[in-house]
């Protein structure tokens, strides 16, 4: 009953199966692999920072980082929750309630990048080449040009949400839908103001990194208010005694270091450095 | 049409060089999804053929319970296993969340459903043919489940065929309790995710094809294990 067929055809079957399988079971991350997780913004993420800058660090001091990319409000709950052993976002008002709380025992600052508004090329506001933020958001609203929000909590969403006060102005009022909170990240965010022929507040690092531009280009860039400032801080072992102390700090420690901070200078998009680092700045 | 083309030259391109980023996220993803199946069967087949066969109190309920939660929303699956894995949550001591194994219990969950829903309703057209016997011959709850579930055995094939698709295809879960995280929880579809934050569509769409292959292969492995058992 058994043909020669049947086995050949059964055989061919489960090697096939096991091929997959196998293939699956031998790649994947060694488990016993010392490691650190950082909770961290999608902006160091999508910019591709992270991917220039920890085989820097790794390769150094024999730790693995494992990078959680949210937006910063999602990072501070994880961090809160423990769930991660260092966080790095950016919005310093947030950073110092979170150490405030007793989540961190101190913030150290690390590197700035700015915020740009890119917007379309037929610019209906016409706002391209203002250096006056405020002054600009106060076109778009009044020309009622589509503007994507990240709407995500994020420091992105935080710094643009500060701007529109600057500019006495409040979005959530908007009548007439050009205000489009999409509540995700950098990249989504591009996505759909490419789409949408609207405009945007985006993270320098991001933009110089996103290929989907569509018509946008930078129209709004160097005001001193458009400065983004990142903060690095090792969640408190006292809070969390499983957070791996030791070598957050390294992590912590290194970036800061003159190592580290010019690994964050080297790394650049066509000769175009992303962020710029400022650890020993004093006051931000 | 140029993203298109782009895409599945990028898609060639990532196969014929056996990338070895690709290779990496596609074994993991193999990983995940086979043995979340694998465990799903182990615990859905039975408890669809249960709750088809035998009778005990609340069998309706749970019939009408498992049919809702094959709606299950990936998203919310990830949420709920996220808060259960979180070190504030009540499993932390495990330290599961970011690994693998974390993916692994949110896409079980996800396909249990499916997996009993379906072969609740196979093992009930099958129980038309095979309940006069099981009656005659006295079968005891655990024979009548071995029996009905080996004579249905082929048609569950594609009951479980569903439920891994349902695991491949999934990201809300797997972004959440695994974190996409480079070199460890990365899978194909939170990859895809990733590659359209980045505005990369042509990669990421590449990345499509290459998952929309490794289905087909799973599929046909098992189409060729159903010919050859039915010969």
């Amino acid at each position: 009953m058994l043909r020669r067929s049947f086995i050949s055809r059964a055989a061919l079957g489960c090697a096939a199966a096991v091929a997959l399988f196998g293939l699956g079971l031998g790649a994947t991350a060694r488990a016993e692999e010392r490691f650190i997780t950082v909770a961290s913004t999608t902006s160091t993420e999508d910019s591709g920072l992270f991917k220039a800058l920890l085989p820097t660090f790794t390769a150094k001091a024999g730790i693995a980082v494992r990078v959680v990319a949210k937006g910063t409000g999602q990072a501070i709950d994880l961090a809160k929750r423990g769930d991660a052993d260092v966080l790095f976002v950016h919005h310093k008002p947030s950073e110092d309630k979170f150490v405030a709380e007793g989540f961190a025992a101190e913030r150290k600052p690390v590197m700035y990048n700015d915020f740009v508004i890119v917007g379309p090329a037929k610019d209906p506001a016409g706002v391209k080449g203002s250096t006056d933020v405020a002054d600009a958001l106060g076109k778009i609203a009044a020309a009622k040009a589509p503007f994507v929000s990240r709407g995500d909590d994020s420091g992105t969403h935080k710094a643009e949400l500060s701007l529109w006060k600057t500019a006495n102005l409040d979005p959530a009022k908007a009548e007439g839908g050009w205000y489009k909170a999409i509540g995700q990240g950098m990249g989504p965010t591009l996505n759909t103001a490419a789409a949408l022929e609207g405009y945007a507040l985006a993270d320098r690092g991001t933009w110089l990194n996103f290929k989907n531009r569509g018509g946008l280009a930078v129209l709004v860039e160097g005001d001193k208010r458009l400065f983004n400032q990142y903060g690095v801080m090792l969640v408190s072992p006292a809070k969390f005694p499983h957070v791996k102390a030791k070598d957050g700090q390294s992590f912590v420690d290194w970036l800061v270091s003159a190592d580290g901070q010019k690994a964050i200078a080297d790394y650049q998009i066509d000769g175009q450095s992303l962020f710029f680092p400022n650890a020993n700045e004093p006051g931000v | 049409m140029q993203d298109f083309t782009q895409a599945l030259a990028t898609a060639l391109q990532m196969i014929v060089t056996l990338d070895d980023g690709l290779t990496r996220i596609v074994g993991l993803s193999l990983r995940v999804s086979l043995t979340a199946v694998l465990a799903a069967t182990l615990i859905g087949l039975p408890l669809g053929a249960a709750v088809a066969a035998l009778r005990f109190p609340g069998r309706r309920g749970l019939s009408v319970l498992l049919n809702t939660l094959m709606g299950l929303p990936p998203v919310v699956v990830g949420l709920v296993v996220f808060l259960l894995l979180s070190r504030s949550g009540p499993f932390g001591v495990l330290g599961l969340l970011f690994t693998p194994t974390a993916m692994i219990v949110a896409q079980t969950v996800l396909i249990v459903p499916i997996v009993a829903s379906l072969a609740r309703q196979t093992v009930e057209d099958l129980l038309v043919e095979y309940d006069d016997l099981l009656r005659v011959t006295g079968a005891g709850p655990l024979d009548t489940l071995t029996t009905l579930l080996s004579e249905a055995r082929w048609s569950l094939l594609t009951t479980v065929l569903a439920g891994f698709g349902r695991a491949s295809a999934e990201v809300g879960a797997v972004m959440i309790v695994g974190g996409n995280i480079e070199h460890a929880t990365r899978v194909m579809t939170t990859a895809i995710a990733l590659e359209t934050s980045k505005g990369d569509l042509p990669t990421a769409l590449g990345l499509g094809m290459v998952l929309m292959t490794l289905s087909l292969l799973v599929n046909f492995v098992a189409s060729l294990l159903r010919e050859a058992a039915k010969r």
